[in-house]
């Protein structure tokens, strides 16, 4: 076996290249452009359309370079220049420096200069390139040109156009990056604009990145226009818990309140882009409608504010009345939503009272079995021949995790094949597009894919993607179905995506079903026969998420007590006896773990509103009500303790690893899924088999509490294909009822060429009328008919 | 179908004729007339040849491309990887530089030679297709190209197995929309993709490596395929012995302004000169009027201006370059003792200002700048220094000393061509190319129009002294 010995000096890199940049010897590698070359050799280029993450344009002329060439120096334009061994790059020279203060003073000729009520000045790259490699003063005395002043683009973004220096860093964006080519380049020369297409708004679920990237005021959004100046602004580094991809943040404040997100680029994650719900709902944290004290229910059912110290002894009281009768008379519902301290200090608490019912998920997950199979990162999933993706909708459900496979998908490094009941954002990106009706995915593997399918997974390595691609089909039969890609692709890896911000973080704690006990559908049913006694819902609303709505209500009602933790007022916490008010995203520290089991840190950047606490803490004065001593002091003790007792979390031992790109969390040795004959789970002609799953805008707090999303749900409805419509005998807009065993819900109906024939796609949590009354966690899918209103 | 008349100034004569043999005939258009006069016997003895016999033959023979650059088409086709397929041939026929129309005249006169020449071209380079780009204006080039591509198709010279041999080869025809830019080959490849048309960066994008649809791709000037059938019927000797060493054939030129028969006209390359083109009585005869020559673009509006010292110079792309400027597109725009030297130049900025495609700064910018300068000074409202400024942009637009041509008169070197650029294509320079060689050639006229600026002694606004 040969080894590479680091201090070898012989060993040389094929692909190495070495070139002087102003005289200094600079090491690169084959294919790097001369202005990323420079970066890493602190020689500072000036740029506009460069951006490392997307292909070079070459467009604003302002990275001009001069290199060394057969025929003297020629001037290069250093982002579209590879470097080439022996290379020689000046960045200085006279001619050079001529050259780039000629294009700044162009770039500037036509762009007012009206910083002062600019929300980009302060952290403007034109302001500060002007400062740093500009002419000092323009010579250009002519009328500038004019457009309207910010015209809306979309809900959330505004386009001033006199700003813009056509850098096509945002169109570049919208068609490379995020897939969304709803805004391009229109007219030519000097009335060169970027514009949308009429009547069609750039209504993308990443168009805040545009903001983000625009090296100029030209694009604003909505929630951050005119609220605070750049040099206002305070800022911490952490990790969005929208949902489980975690993509690296900056959290900004002004006169402790937040103002702005922005996405931080790290290799492993989210390469620098947010979605437009992570990025804006900061919102909610804001938001007037936050639990700011403790309250109590009294005698006539109201709500009554209290202090701490009388809600936490009721509560330790319920608790232990409850316990006096047995351990199982209590459980604990939730805990995803927080940092992976809030969920230890609940596990700890919950193994210090004896209380094996627990569950992070919310009967909307998979079995925590998907972490015991081989895992992938999500670096690793994306170096894969093959990704196979049995999952939601990514672009709906983790939209930068979509970003990530179609970045591969488009560039071909991977096939993508995709097996899911609806066409998804991915679906064009797909090398296949396995199409099986609800409840028939293992068995439509199991009958056999497409050889070609065969060929591709059985010739390399594979990822699969795995998640609940239907809310209203079981778990087990998405469990099946990945059995049976596991069968004919052993080698692949596998990437679960479980939705919840902390799902993965919650359940590694120890906030999962103990010893066999109950999980979230079997809590409630208990609950529902009178047998739980004290239910403490842990920042979860199962009347909202749930995807059985009469379980839920069923479940909460008849419980005895309900202890809520949370930070709005959600329907479920309306039910609770005692409500403690939870410190949000932002107002606290700690540690949270991502879909592939990357441990990083959030950080506190706010104070929380009004007596509100971080999820730990309570747990901790809880414990102590109830005479436990956790021996957790501070969320540094919870996060040593965490990677002490937890042999997952042993890397989160290094804290200083977990800033920036975060540490993966230890692997748990693989097991292998056991395959079974799946049910025939046949479908009567007549009826429409529910496809659902969530839009990335639902009625979750996140969107419902944000001013700028809100009204970007779409509303519950129900979706058929156009010929089934004629079946039904209504026309698109018209409201059905959609007939279900359980229930009856009325929908307007409209129609789409993605669902499949005989299926009906329900959004979920959708304002509106519930589906998930038709839901029932206990059938493997929901058959329904639709007629017309009678 | 109606006859067409000759171009004006066409003079039919014992010149060679390379390319305009058939345009005596009122039908010259015509598949008939084509076949009547040796139409489609060059593509049958190439396909008797080896491919890369015929390519040497082209390659021996060199044949400049005469679309601008001048790049021997030979050398040009040996620059594709081997082995990639499929691979293209795009020819363009997006002729829009001002004072051209050599192209539109091929093409309206003689769709076959082109055809024939795309032909042997894709047989010879080993291309699996042909993309013909035809300007958006050109109306009738559209028309007569079309029919003759139904008829060559009907008559199985393009297709599938072309006349009985295993070479197969389509032509598929692409109306631009009028961009000026898009004559730029790699803006056409983009606007043959369905794009806006932008020029890309080379490198990266050297069609003949990464070209249309990501394939390598050889663009070719619609009269450099027109040579072609000529070249392989009568052989690589034949054709070298027209013209000089380093430019053999001929070459057309289109003539346009102040001289007495304007037109194309089909000149030998590298021996006739400016002189006999503008003066020989086979030509266009002198100036107008008897007027004298004041100054004259030698190679399409973007090229830097020459006048009567440079008369004397051969087309001849090495004699023409050290000079201060370039043979491009062959058309030359003739400007008489008459001409108002701003205006003239104002005229060619505000072209190039307008066709900008807005890509890059120093030419989306740039080029309306100098474009409102030039108005006010054309317009008696500019000051001195805006005569400073338009060379301060220029400079922007092109680093360094811009080409330009001797003068006795004024004491003026050559600066030789080419420049030096900040930007991707070559629109952005032009818009400063008819600047540059106006103010340098002319400073007087721009002078007298300007306003001097007044200088207020500080003691007349009663500043303390």
């Amino acid at each position: 076996m040969t080894t590479v010995d680091p201090t070898n000096t012989t060993h040389v890199d094929p692909n190495a290249v070495s070139l002087t940049i102003n005289g200094k010897s600079v090491s690169a590698r084959k294919g790097d452009l001369i202005i990323a070359a420079a970066d890493k050799a602190n020689e500072f280029i000036p740029r506009f359309c460069y951006h490392p993450r997307m292909a070079p344009a070459g467009m604003c002329r302002q990275c001009l370079v001069e290199v060394e060439g057969p025929r003297g120096p020629m001037m290069v334009v250093s982002c579209m220049t590879p470097v080439a061994e022996g290379q020689v790059v000046r960045t200085e020279t006279e001619q050079v420096k001529k050259a780039q203060e000629g294009v700044l003073e162009l770039l500037l000729a036509n762009h007012p200069l009206d910083c002062p009520v600019c929300d980009k000045g302060g952290e403007c790259p034109l302001q500060d390139q002007a400062f740093s490699h500009g002419p000092g003063e323009s010579r250009y005395v002519e009328e500038k040109r004019h457009y309207e002043k910010p015209i809306a683009i979309s809900d959330n973004v505004f386009l001033d156009r006199e700003r813009c220096i056509l850098c096509d860093r945002c169109t570049r964006f919208a068609d490379e990056v995020a897939g969304d080519a709803l805004i391009s380049f229109t007219s030519r020369g000097n009335n060169t604009q970027v514009m949308t297409f009429p009547d069609e708004p750039f209504s993308s679920y990443f168009s805040g990145n545009t903001v983000q990237i625009c090296p100029v005021g030209a694009l604003t959004a909505k929630p951050y226009r005119f609220k605070a100046r750049p040099w206002d602004l305070d800022q911490v580094e952490s990790t969005c818990t929208t949902c489980s991809v975690g993509c690296r943040t900056v959290v900004q404040s002004s006169r402790d309140e937040l103002v702005r997100y922005q996405g931080v680029d790290i290799d492993p994650v989210n390469w620098g882009w947010l979605c437009d719900k992570g990025r804006f709902n900061f919102e909610a944290i804001n938001s007037e409608d936050r639990l700011s004290t403790p309250y109590l229910k009294d005698a006539h059912g109201n709500h009554v504010a209290t202090t701490w110290s009388s809600a936490l002894e009721t509560a330790a009281r319920m608790i232990r009345t409850s316990l006096a009768t047995s351990p199982e008379s209590v459980a604990i519902i939730g805990g995803a939503r927080g940092t992976n301290e809030d969920a230890f200090a609940w596990a700890q608490l919950a193994d210090a009272i004896g209380v094996d019912q627990r569950d992070a998920q919310l009967a909307d997950g998979l079995p925590a079995e998907v972490f015991s199979l081989a895992q992938a990162t999500i670096d690793e999933a994306m170096a894969a021949q093959t990704i196979i993706l049995l999952a939601p909708d990514l672009k709906e459900e983790l939209p930068v995790l979509h970003l990530r496979i179609r970045d591969v998908a488009q560039k071909r490094k991977a096939k993508v094949v995709e097996i899911t009941s609806r066409p998804t954002g991915l679906t064009p990106s797909a090398w296949k597009s396995v199409m099986v009706e609800p409840g028939k995915a293992a068995s439509t593997i199991r009958a056999g894919l497409d050889q070609s399918i065969l060929k591709q997974i059985g010739s390399g390595t594979v990822s699969v993607v795995v998640g609940r691609m239907n809310l209203a089909e079981s778990a087990e039969s998405v469990v099946l179905a990945l059995a049976e890609i596991l069968h004919v692709a052993p080698q692949a890896k596998v990437l679960p995506v479980l939705r919840r911000g902390n799902v993965r973080g919650a359940i590694t704690a120890g906030l999962t079903p103990q010893r066999g006990a109950a999980d979230t559908a079997e809590i409630l049913a208990l609950a529902a026969a009178g047998k739980i006694d004290t239910l403490v819902l842990l920042g979860s609303d199962p009347l909202s998420d749930v995807p059985d709505a009469d379980l839920a209500r069923r479940g909460l009602a008849g419980a005895r007590n309900i202890i809520s933790i949370d930070t709005f007022m959600t329907p479920s916490t309306s039910q609770a006896d005692v409500v403690l008010p939870a410190a949000a995203y932002g107002e606290k520290n700690g540690t949270t773990t991502n879909l592939e089991g990357r441990i990083s840190n959030i950080a506190q950047k706010i104070t929380p509103a009004g007596t509100a606490r971080p999820d730990w803490m309570i747990a901790v004065e809880l414990a102590s009500a109830l005479g436990k001593d956790l021996g957790l002091g501070s969320v540094e003790d919870v996060t040593a303790k965490l990677a002490k007792t937890v042999a997952q979390f042993a890397p989160a031992a290094d804290t200083k690893a977990l800033r920036h790109d975060g540490v993966v969390m230890n692997r748990l040795t693989p097991i292998t899924l056991n395959r079974a004959e799946a049910p025939a789970n046949d479908r009567n002609s007549y009826d429409y088999r529910i496809v659902s799953f969530r839009k990335l805008y639902d009625s979750g707090i996140s969107t419902a509490k944000s001013p700028s999303l809100v009204t970007l749900a779409i509303g519950a409805t129900v979706v058929v294909h156009p010929l089934d419509l004629d079946r039904i005998g209504v026309q698109a807009g018209a409201h059905v009822q959609v007939i279900g065993e359980k229930a009856t819900v009325v929908l307007p109906v409209s129609t789409s060429e993605d669902v499949l024939r005989g299926t009906a796609w329900l959004p979920f949590n959708q304002p509106g009328n519930d589906a998930r009354e038709m839901f029932d966690v206990n059938a493997t899918v929901v058959d329904v008919r639709i007629e017309k209103l009678s | 179908m109606s006859s067409y008349p000759h171009a004006p100034g066409f003079v039919a004569g014992d010149r060679p004729k390379v390319v305009t043999s058939r345009f005596e005939y009122t039908d010259s258009f015509t598949i008939d007339r084509y076949l009547a006069t040796d139409g489609y016997t060059a593509i049958r003895k190439a396909l008797s040849k080896p491919a890369a016999e015929v390519h040497d033959e082209v390659k021996g023979a060199t044949v400049l491309g005469r679309g601008g650059a001048g790049f021997p088409a030979g050398t040009k086709w040996g620059l594709t990887p081997q082995n990639v397929w499929p691979r293209y041939l795009v020819v363009n026929g997006d002729e829009s530089e001002p004072g051209t129309y050599k192209d539109r005249l091929l093409m309206e006169r003689d769709p076959h030679q082109l055809i024939e020449g795309c032909l042997i071209a894709c047989y010879a380079a080993g291309l699996s297709q042909c993309f013909l780009y035809i300007r958006g204006e050109m109306a009738l080039a559209q028309e007569r190209v079309a029919t003759a591509l139904n008829e060559a198709y009907a008559a199985g010279y393009v297709g599938k197995n072309v006349l009985g041999s295993k070479f197969s080869v389509d032509i598929v025809l692409h109306w631009g929309a009028g961009a000026y830019v898009v004559g730029e080959e790699t803006a056409l490849i983009e606007s043959l993709e369905g794009n806006r048309g932008m020029p890309r960066l080379k490198p990266p994008f050297f069609p003949a490596a990464n070209g249309l649809y990501g394939q390598p791709t050889i663009v070719n000037n619609v009269e450099t395929l027109a040579n072609l059938p000529w070249l392989i019927n009568n052989g690589v000797e034949a054709y070298t012995a027209i013209g000089t060493k380093t430019s053999p054939g001929t070459r057309m030129v289109a003539v346009s302004g102040h001289v007495k028969r304007p037109g194309v006209y089909e000149i030998i390359n590298g021996i006739t000169t400016f002189r006999d083109l503008l003066y020989g009585e086979e030509f266009c005869g002198g100036i107008r009027n008897g007027n004298s020559l004041k100054a004259f673009v030698p190679g399409g509006g973007s090229a830097p201006w020459f006048t009567p010292d440079q008369l004397d110079l051969p087309f001849e792309a090495s004699q023409v370059g050290p000079a201060g400027s370039m043979l491009g597109s062959g058309a030359i725009m003739v400007m008489d003792e008459t001409t108002d030297i701003p205006a003239a130049a104002l005229t060619l900025t505000h072209f190039y200002a307008h066709e900008s495609c807005g890509k890059c700064t120093p030419c989306r910018e740039g080029g309306t700048w100098l474009e409102r300068i030039l108005t006010r000074v054309v317009n008696g409202t500019g000051t001195d220094a805006d005569l400073q400024q338009l060379i301060e942009v220029g400079t922007s637009i092109c680093p360094g000393d811009f080409p330009h041509a001797s003068n006795e008169a004024l004491g003026l070197a050559a600066v030789p061509f080419p420049y030096k650029m900040t930007t991707i294509c070559f629109v952005g320079p032009s818009a400063y190319a008819p600047i540059h060689s106006a103010l340098t050639l002319f400073r007087s006229e721009f002078e007298a129009r300007v306003t001097k600026r007044i200088t207020i002694p500080v003691t007349a606004v009663g500043v303390a002294q």
